[in-house]
């Protein structure tokens, strides 16, 4: 598949929401434990060498699942071939629990379901206190003014359609190729 | 694999998780938009008919809408949609910033679907949509503080600078629906005050642990504090959009009355 490699190597040098040094293991059998930086951007996890500019690679993180395999370690695999694990040897318990939190918020579809989250309990409690929000004058019509532009904003997130129906697809369809991992 | 990437030393190409990227594509996942485009192969290159579709930040290309593996994917961090003067009908072009970036030019079969894309893909980014996310974080943490008498503290967060836009060359729109302008402009990236530590990471606000299920997600992490731009960085979301959609309205109409040409 191509892919616009370029401007994904320029989003690797963006500031990270994380990055630290960890051991990295990758999912092919006999995988030896790296020393890599890892660092997290929007919804792409890249890996580089501890003393090169330019990621090994990147991991794009939609459809993931984050597990927690040995202490201080965890792994990241994707739901079409939940075996083949990417392993990630982190300096502490702590550091591990920072890391499966934020991986596992690093997906645009776990972004667009906080959105309809907080959406809908922002209407919530709007329904419920109107009267509050009237009594307080200039500062709280704002803030009314400003819950409604936000609606308009949220339109095209909440109008997302499901696709229609495709052939379910089928790992087996999809020879690996030899030497990608 | 990069198409018209300059002769050269053999390099690496970085690893991607490409099998994972290909399901991604044909997973029931949200579809942001569909349909027909043309995109150009290149800068002398014939137009392509491919069936595009957006989810999320990944723009996907088949070869037909039935394809069961994308020809490609444009990602669309770091990007600007803007309409151009082309050959071709309803072209639009994805813009990417740096030396010997690349540009996709694309165009619809009509104006609608012309129209329909651009906003789309301008707001595509996943940096705008946590900007939204933790906007409306803010607001729910107002309503819900005080029974409301609190408004939403200004957080001291650099908010993006907006494109300047009176100086582009070509015009950066959006087509605003009534009533409300969307700012289809996709926001910069921030500008990063402190590089990130080797070991360290953004400030976190305290959150529960994620649980799949029923629970509610926990609200996204804050970033570190970085150094607040210009008049508007103390503005709430809400000033923000409305300025955005100002000077949005205003290019359009430069725009389009030095269009109307005999």
């Amino acid at each position: 598949m191509r892919y616009n490699e370029k401007e994904l190597q320029a989003l690797s040098r963006q500031p990270a929401e994380m990055a630290a040094e960890l051991g990295m293991r990758g999912p092919k059998k006999g995988s030896v434990l790296k020393r890599r930086l890892v660092k997290l951007v929007v919804n792409f996890l890249f890996y580089f060498r501890t003393d090169e500019a330019e990621p090994v690679g990147a991991l794009l993180l939609e459809r993931c699942r984050v597990i927690r395999e040995e202490p201080g370690t965890f792994s990241i695999s994707f739901i079409e071939d939940p075996e083949r694990k990417y392993h990630f040897e982190c300096s502490s318990e702590e550091q591990c629990q920072e890391w499966m939190e934020a991986l596992r918020r690093a997906s645009y579809e776990f972004m667009r379901r906080s959105l309809i989250f907080y959406r809908n309990e922002i209407r919530k409690v709007t329904g419920k206190v109107c009267a509050g929000l009237q009594r307080a004058g200039v500062g709280l019509q704002v803030a009314g003014v400003g819950l409604q532009v936000a609606e308009a904003v949220l339109q095209p997130w909440l109008m997302a359609t499901r696709p229609p129906h495709r052939t379910p697809w089928n790992s087996s369809a999809y020879p690996r190729r030899p030497g990608s991992s | 694999m990069a198409p018209g990437s300059p002769p050269g030393p053999a390099i690496a190409t970085m690893k991607l998780n490409e099998r994972s990227l290909a399901f991604y594509a044909t997973c029931d996942a949200p579809v942001d938009n569909a349909g027909f485009l043309y995109k150009k192969g290149g800068r002398h290159a014939a137009y392509h008919r491919r069936w595009f579709v957006l989810r999320g930040n990944m723009l996907f290309y088949f070869e037909d809408a039935a394809s069961r593996e994308p020809v490609g994917v444009i990602i669309l961090e770091g990007c600007t949609v803007e309409l151009v003067e082309a050959a071709e009908e309803f072209a639009f072009a994805v813009r990417f910033a740096g030396t010997r970036a690349r540009t996709y030019v694309l165009a619809a079969e009509s104006q609608d679907a012309m129209e329909g894309w651009v906003k789309a893909l301008s707001r595509a980014s996943f940096d705008y949509l946590r900007l939204v996310v933790r906007e409306l974080e803010q607001q729910l943490a107002a309503v819900r503080g005080g029974g409301g008498m609190a408004l939403p503290q200004p957080q001291p967060q650099s908010l993006p600078l907006p494109p300047s836009l009176p100086s582009a060359p070509a015009p950066v729109l959006s087509l605003p629906s009534a009533p409300a302008p969307v700012p289809a402009l996709p926001l910069p990236r921030r500008p990063s005050a402190l590089p990130p530590k080797e070991n360290g990471c953004a400030v976190w606000s305290t959150e529960a642990t994620f649980r799949p299920g029923p629970e509610p997600p926990p609200p996204p992490p804050r970033r570190r504090a970085s150094a607040p731009h210009g008049p508007l960085d103390m503005a709430p979301f809400a000033r923000l959009h409305e300025c955005y959609g100002q000077e949005i309205r205003a290019l359009r109409g430069q725009w389009l009355s030095s269009r109307v040409q005999p």
